[in-house]
């Protein structure tokens, strides 16, 4: 299966820049909780782990797994119903399975799944061009498992899922027709979903975002002050554990949601240029990974979990300036949690796993 | 073919979405650079409000001193247990758990801060000043613990003054400074100013000025580190001219005797004031964490007026006592000599009107110094006819006895000494003759203050000058003691006849050493000079009327005037004890104030207050006389 000629083909510059971003968020945890504390090591303990989950995903053959993609989301499906009714709770919300010694996110891994599946199904050869049918089955195979995350409630989450679905028909070929009218029911449709759509507290997000000042205390308060934090920083920033936003709490859950906030107060846009040009890079480093695919199904592959990857960076860096309303999406490679970073580096295993077979029967 | 245009779509597409993404990242830059370059400025203050508080260190007031060095007002530390709203999430719940570790009604607390709600928020109120131990330890558990992160226990300086309610009025006491005092003294809310008495008139001296502390806090307002403090500097020593021993001696004397008054005594040439009293008194210590509102409706609404500072803001009738001014009048002006004798046959008629001498069998032929001594009524009607009421009013100006003192202290008020002037401006009726008699011997509608009595008697004990007294003798910047110099009298000055100041000083010698009226002020070998005096309450037709009909105390008030030695007088002053009768128990107060300053001048032990004799169960006044017109009594 692994063959050796193949390790010749892994991109270890994608995996350097990968490491590097985790290790810069590793750095950033280790600074906002002061410390090697029990927050870092479970940090570290699941780099560990993901680094596995990337090794495994990287050495069975994409093609194979594909094979296999109805029993995989079938099973996924099993278990977010699952989580729905055993999952234990925190924050109000639904969302994890008791491992006893870590929670277990399995929507964090739903989006590869998903990723998989669509690009299996819109990917194979046989194929011809694609129908309005194949796009009404890919939407309801999305919306099974968006239903069923925002039901949690996980709205952020739920949400990563509609970018895979939008890229992998995006480049299956969706007309271009289909993407105008998309993007004009969604202007218009924006008041209305807003109005009927939400819940209060959705709302109330968005409506703070469009002038904090009206609730300092409450839901306008983190964003301001992921503008302060961000602002501070200045250019060269305040240094390492110097950041006084993060430390003394001003931010919430600053090693998680707003931990690119923290990068941009301690290191200053000197460190945020330096993240931003590695994620940049990474992302366009994975895009060749997809032009480079030997069959559709590689390149679909490639762009769903990459999809889903870029809509959460950009969504959460954005938020960690206080310019979009706060959400609980963390950024991935960098935040604190366990079942986010072991999905992101499976997810970059897939990656790697079809560039890697570009050149395989 | 399939294949290839599948691939030209794919690459086409895909170039599309790194367009897209590289635009989003530029936007990012852009973004994070407009915050971190072109706003950075106002984000950099905006993170240090956030996580710098600087609070105010309380600057410990000046320390007060009387004249001999005895401490009189200190300071001590209190705590005060504040709340601070900047990071608070819900105000409610913090004041219910505060209110319920503290034992305080939860609406004392809710009033407090609703009171403030006005105020910045990293301003910490103040919610339980002068917190008890148990409360502090209660508030610092809860604030470990995150359940009380908002609250904040601080250590002030708060005043203490160790004699409570001695000298108080004189004193005064500190408050919170109202909108109208955080103007005119600069002083931001929640400071604590002089309310009242020196405290208020002094306050710039006193108050110091407050330091600061930043400090760097988390954002549930627990202090992690000091950035930087500035201490902050006391208020100036203050040394008054009060004397300790002589204002406890006077109190001591007053509260013995169960009685309420006034007592204010000064020293001749100088106006320095020795002891100003006023009973009853309140305890400053009441005001200097915030008086409750309990004490202070019950201050206000004290039949007895502890407020008030009688011995500038009462006004009584000086009765006998005016025969001094009445007497240095008519030597003055020439009107009589010392040796022209009257002759008293228990009274006198004046405008078809008899008034009558307080001795029934009248004192025959009278001269000055004995008509002084014995307080001779008819002496004085005839003097004071001759001298009218116009010249009066004149010498009760250069005495001291009319207008306002001028002394340092605020809301005094103006003694009345009537004029032609005076009562046609008042009631737009000329002056009659007859009132003048009345007047003569310190009655109808005079009505003068203790101090102003006590500031005639330092006037004719110098003879030259009317003083004008003076509380704080010296203060001290840091480098010793500067003396203050005593104010310039804005009265011209003048000079008694030698055989004025001599008759008068006779005479008010025999009054208390020989067959006269003041003899309980006499101190062997002191030769006090001094005269009593009473101002009526009611008239004595009243007084019959009202037999039996009121609980109200109608007994007369009594005065009596001293200086001492009558030679060169070094001391003088008055002694106003309400409901007094006739001055002879304001002269036993006198006379233990007289041996205190004699024998602390002379380095012997103070004198022991002699006990009262068992208090006689109170009657109506004895002598009831019914007459027309006003009687005199000595």
């Amino acid at each position: 299966m692994f063959e050796r000629r193949l390790y010749h083909h892994i991109d270890w510059v994608l995996i350097g820049a990968v490491l590097a971003l985790c290790a810069v968020g590793l750095a950033m945890i280790y600074s906002t909780t002061g410390g090697a504390g029990r927050v870092y090591w479970t940090q570290v303990y699941a780099l560990g782990l993901g680094l596995i989950a990337m090794a495994v995903a990287v050495s069975i053959d994409y093609r194979s797994l594909a094979d296999k993609s109805h029993w995989i989301y079938l099973a996924m499906m099993i278990l977010l119903v699952g989580v729905l009714f055993f999952g234990s709770v925190r924050g109000g919300s639904r969302r994890w399975i008791d491992l006893g010694a870590f929670n277990l996110q399995p929507s964090e891994f739903a989006k590869a799944v998903l990723a998989l599946m669509l690009a299996k199904m819109l990917g194979e050869e046989r194929r011809p061009a694609l129908t309005n049918n194949d796009l009404f089955i890919a939407a309801a195979l999305t919306s099974v498992p968006f239903l069923i995350i925002a039901r949690q409630p996980d709205l952020g989450t739920a949400v990563t899922l509609l970018p895979v679905l939008f890229v992998v028909a995006y480049v299956a070929g969706m007309p271009m027709k289909y993407i105008y009218a998309l993007l004009i029911v969604a202007v218009l449709s924006a008041p209305l979903a807003y109005k009927f759509g939400l819940q209060d507290y959705q709302k109330e997000r968005i409506s703070t975002f469009l002038d904090p000042a009206q609730d300092r205390r409450g839901a306008g308060y983190q964003q301001i002050q992921a503008r302060i934090t961000v602002g501070s920083g200045g250019v060269w920033g305040k240094g390492f554990a110097e950041g006084t936003q993060g430390q003394l709490r001003f931010l919430p859950v600053a090693h998680n949601d707003f931990i690119f906030s923290v990068l941009a107060e301690e290191q200053g846009l000197v460190g945020v240029l330096v993240a931003l040009g590695l994620y940049f890079f990474v992302i366009m480093r994975a895009l060749d990974a997809a032009r480079l695919a030997k069959d559709r199904l590689g390149a679909y592959l490639v762009l769903g979990v990459l999809a889903a990857f870029t809509f959460q960076v950009i969504y959460n860096i954005t938020m960690s300036a206080g310019l979009a309303p706060v959400k609980g999406l963390t950024l991935p490679l960098m935040s604190y949690g366990g079942s986010s970073l072991i999905a992101t580096l499976a997810g970059f295993g897939l990656i790697l796993n079809v560039r890697m077979r570009r050149f395989t029967n | 073919m399939a294949v290839a245009e599948d691939r030209r779509r794919l690459t086409q597409r895909l170039t599309a979405l790194r367009v897209a993404i590289g635009v989003a990242f530029v936007l990012l830059a852009f973004g994070f650079w407009f915050f971190q370059v072109v706003q950075h400025a106002q984000f950099k203050e905006m993170a240090e409000n956030n996580h710098q508080r600087t609070l105010t260190l309380r600057a410990p007031r000046g320390i007060i001193y009387d004249r001999t060095g005895k401490l009189l007002v200190e300071n001590r530390n209190s705590f005060n247990i504040s709340i601070v709203r900047e990071h608070t999430k819900d105000i409610d719940r913090t004041i219910r758990v505060l209110a319920q570790v503290t034992g305080v009604e939860e609406k004392v607390v809710r009033d407090v801060v609703d009171r403030n709600r006005r105020e910045p928020s990293y301003r910490p109120i103040v919610v339980i000043p002068d917190a008890t131990l148990s409360q502090v330890a209660a508030v610092t558990a809860r604030r470990l613990d995150f359940e009380l992160p908002d609250v904040i226990v601080q250590e002030v300086p708060t005043r203490q003054y160790p004699d409570q309610d001695m000298a108080a009025h004189l004193i005064g006491y500190v408050g919170e400074a109202s909108e109208q005092q955080m103007q005119s003294d600069g002083v931001t809310t929640g400071s604590i100013v002089g309310q009242f008495g020196v405290e208020r008139v002094y306050n710039k001296l006193l108050m110091g000025e407050d330091g600061a502390k930043r400090v760097v806090v988390n954002s549930v307002g627990r202090e992690i580190r000091t950035l930087e403090e500035v201490p902050p500097v006391q208020g100036r020593r203050v040394q008054l001219t009060v004397n300790y021993a002589m204002q406890k001696a006077a109190e001591d004397a007053f509260r013995a005797y169960g009685y309420f008054g006034s007592a204010v005594v000064l020293e001749p040439k100088t106006g320095d004031t020795l002891v100003m009293t006023s009973m009853p008194a309140f305890d400053p210590n009441d005001f200097a964490t915030g008086i409750d509102r309990a004490t202070w409706a019950q201050l206000n609404s004290d039949q007895l007026r502890p407020l008030q500072n009688r011995a500038i803001q009462g006004r009584y009738q000086p009765g006998s006592t005016f025969k001094i001014v009445v007497a240095t009048g008519a030597l003055e002006e020439g009107l009589i000599t010392p040796e022209r004798t009257i002759y008293c046959a228990g009274g006198g008629t004046f405008y078809g009107r008899f008034f009558k001498c307080h001795l029934e069998g009248g004192h025959g032929n009278i001269a000055l110094r004995n008509a002084i001594e014995k307080s001779c009524n008819t002496y004085f009607y005839t003097v004071g006819n001759m001298l009218g009421v116009d010249k009066m009013y004149k010498w009760s100006e250069r005495l001291g006895l009319a207008l306002k003192s001028g002394i340092d202290l605020p809301n005094e008020v103006e003694s009345i000494v009537p004029s032609t002037e005076w009562k046609l401006k008042r009631t737009g009726e000329r002056w009659y003759p007859g009132e003048t008699i009345s007047v003569a011997i310190g009655q109808g509608q005079l009505t003068v203050t203790p101090i102003s009595m006590a500031v005639m008697m330092a006037t004719v004990a110098n003879g030259t000058q009317r003083v004008v007294p003076r509380l704080v003798k010296a203060y001290d910047e840091g480098k010793g003691w500067v003396p203050v110099p005593p104010p310039p009298s804005p009265f011209a000055p003048f000079v008694l006849k030698p055989e004025t100041t001599s008759a008068i000083r006779d005479g008010l010698w025999l009054a208390v050493n020989g067959a006269g009226t003041a003899t309980r002020g006499r101190v062997a070998g002191r030769d006090v000079a001094g005269k009593t005096g009473t101002a009526q309450v009611i008239s004595n037709q009243g007084k019959e009327r009202a037999r039996g009909k009121t609980d109200q105390d109608l007994r007369d008030h009594g005065w009596f005037v001293f200086m001492v030695p009558k030679d060169n007088p070094e001391i003088a002053g008055v002694v106003f004890s309400e409901h007094g009768e006739h001055g002879y128990f304001s002269a036993t107060v006198a006379k233990h104030v007289i041996e205190t300053y004699f024998a602390q001048r002379d380095g012997l032990p103070l004198p022991v207050l002699v006990p009262p004799p068992p208090p006689v169960p109170a009657a109506t006044p004895a002598r009831v006389v019914t007459i027309t017109g006003p009687g005199g009594t000595p």
